[in-house]
């Protein structure tokens, strides 16, 4: 029988290595998967290479990961923000690399890396200071600039349901990079409100079909962003 | 001389968004665009964290941290909107399907390229977010912003100073004193605020204007 669900969240980060890439899921705090950041913070996985969409919000979650000095690099889109003051003092001390990527592109890259293409040319950031020394190419009268896909070693990322298929339903704005991220890790980690029996998600609403998922977590309560 | 506030602003962009506009409401100014939308239209607003039929801030007290625009502010979702990830969501930007952006702005140039997402201090950490994606994905690029920095310079300028977000891609900008299209033959001043003449507009502007032949005064709201 196949079940990808683990019992602890320190079962579930298990096997994250020092160097690793990791995604991690959310927008701000809206799916942000807090409680593996926390157990990934007591696994003590250190140099890691993280992917979100922003660099921490507050002091919790991945703003925790990166006060504990965890990060030597940061690949997002958005850093900077009112209550990013963890990373921001990391930056102006020079203790973390920032790979400053259009949020559009930051979503297809990964898309890119989860099937499995060699490279996308996109539009977005063509001109740009985003784009020096890119190799760029005009396709049918517009110009591109090719970009390479991001890959990791693991995600992280929080879903509404699951099964021990690792069928994954989302709620509301907490999906935003959960589903792609899913298909460009070799192991992807969720943690979910709830771990319903197989069968109980309507096949016609999965979301994130299990075969881009290898660890299922139940993390009860509210399936909701904690709120620092 | 008259000047619209911002709230007047954002009305005067409203009024130009139709009935089916599938519509993206940048951080910032751009947001209040959404109090003045007619009620009589049904306007889908797109918000690039995966909302398609982005409804206004809930009553206090039913906020849902899982239900946030792209500002991270809590909203609601209409009846009928949808909910979808970042790879459908910018999908709809950059491959051009949403047929309006509004967008606040640092500088437009003549040509249309826009500058909204660095100032370029070397201190400051840079941001991008979905600006870049939003300048270049939409059918038509609105900007709205004060026609003048706080320290008087003219935000319509002959090539932008600070980093550009997009080279080429406004269709047309808002300021408090007029609305100007940005054409293959120049700057086309369609509207300008009551009691403004096109001398003093042009006098403030570093770059040749044009005044439309239907030019029109806008009325504040």
């Amino acid at each position: 029988m196949i079940d990808k669900t683990v019992s602890s969240l320190e079962e579930a980060v298990a096997g994250i290595f020092d160097g690793a890439t990791v995604m991690i899921g959310g927008f701000g705090i809206a799916g942000q998967p807090a409680e593996l950041i926390d157990a990934l913070i007591a696994h003590g996985a250190r140099d890691l290479t993280i992917v979100n969409n922003n660099a921490g919000n507050g002091e919790i979650g991945l703003a925790a990961l990166l006060r504990a000095r965890r990060v030597k690099k940061i690949i997002c889109s958005f850093p900077r923000q009112a209550d990013s003051q963890v990373f921001d003092a990391l930056y102006h001390a020079g203790e973390i690399e920032l790979e400053l990527v259009p949020q559009g592109n930051l979503a297809a890259r990964i898309q890119a890396a989860g099937a499995g293409l060699g490279a996308i040319y996109t539009p977005t950031g063509y001109g740009t200071l985003l784009a020096e020394g890119k190799e760029t190419r005009e396709i049918d009268g517009r110009h591109y600039v090719l970009e390479y896909p991001i890959r990791a070693d693991f995600a992280l990322i929080k879903a509404f349901r699951g099964d021990r298929w690792g069928n994954l339903v989302y709620r509301k704005a907490a999906r935003n990079f959960g589903p792609i991220m899913a298909t460009a890790a070799t192991v992807t980690i969720a943690q979910v409100g709830e771990v319903v029996p197989l069968g109980a998600l309507d096949p016609e609403s999965i979301v994130t079909p299990g075969i881009f998922v290898q660890r299922v977590v139940a993390v009860p309560g509210l399936a909701q962003a904690r709120v620092a | 001389m008259n000047r619209l506030n911002r709230n007047q602003m954002a009305a005067r962009v409203a009024q130009d968004i139709p009935e089916g506009a599938y519509v993206n409401l940048g951080i910032g100014l751009p947001t209040r665009v959404a109090n003045y939308l007619p009620a009589d239209r049904e306007i889908f607003l797109h918000s690039e964290n995966g909302l398609l039929g982005m409804g206004p801030a809930p009553a206090p007290g039913m906020e849902d941290p899982e239900l946030m625009n792209a500002g991270k502010e809590p909203v609601t979702l209409l009846q009928g909107g949808a909910f979808f990830h970042h790879g459908d969501s910018f999908a709809m930007m950059r491959g051009g399907h949403l047929d309006i952006c509004v967008l606040g702005a640092f500088q437009v140039s003549a040509g249309g390229d826009l500058a909204n997402w660095h100032t370029g201090a070397a201190d400051a950490i840079p941001a991008v977010g979905g600006a870049m994606d939003l300048a270049i994905g939409a059918k038509q690029v609105f900007v709205m912003m004060e026609h003048l920095s706080k320290s008087g310079e003219c935000k319509i300028v002959p090539f932008c100073t600070y980093p550009v977000t997009g080279i080429g891609c406004v269709d047309r900008i808002y300021t408090d004193l007029a609305v100007i299209d940005i054409t293959a033959h120049g700057l086309l001043v369609r509207e300008m605020v009551d009691g403004l003449d096109f001398a003093e507009l042009q006098r403030l502007t570093p770059v040749p204007l044009t005044l439309a032949a239907t030019a029109a005064t806008t009325v504040a709201a």
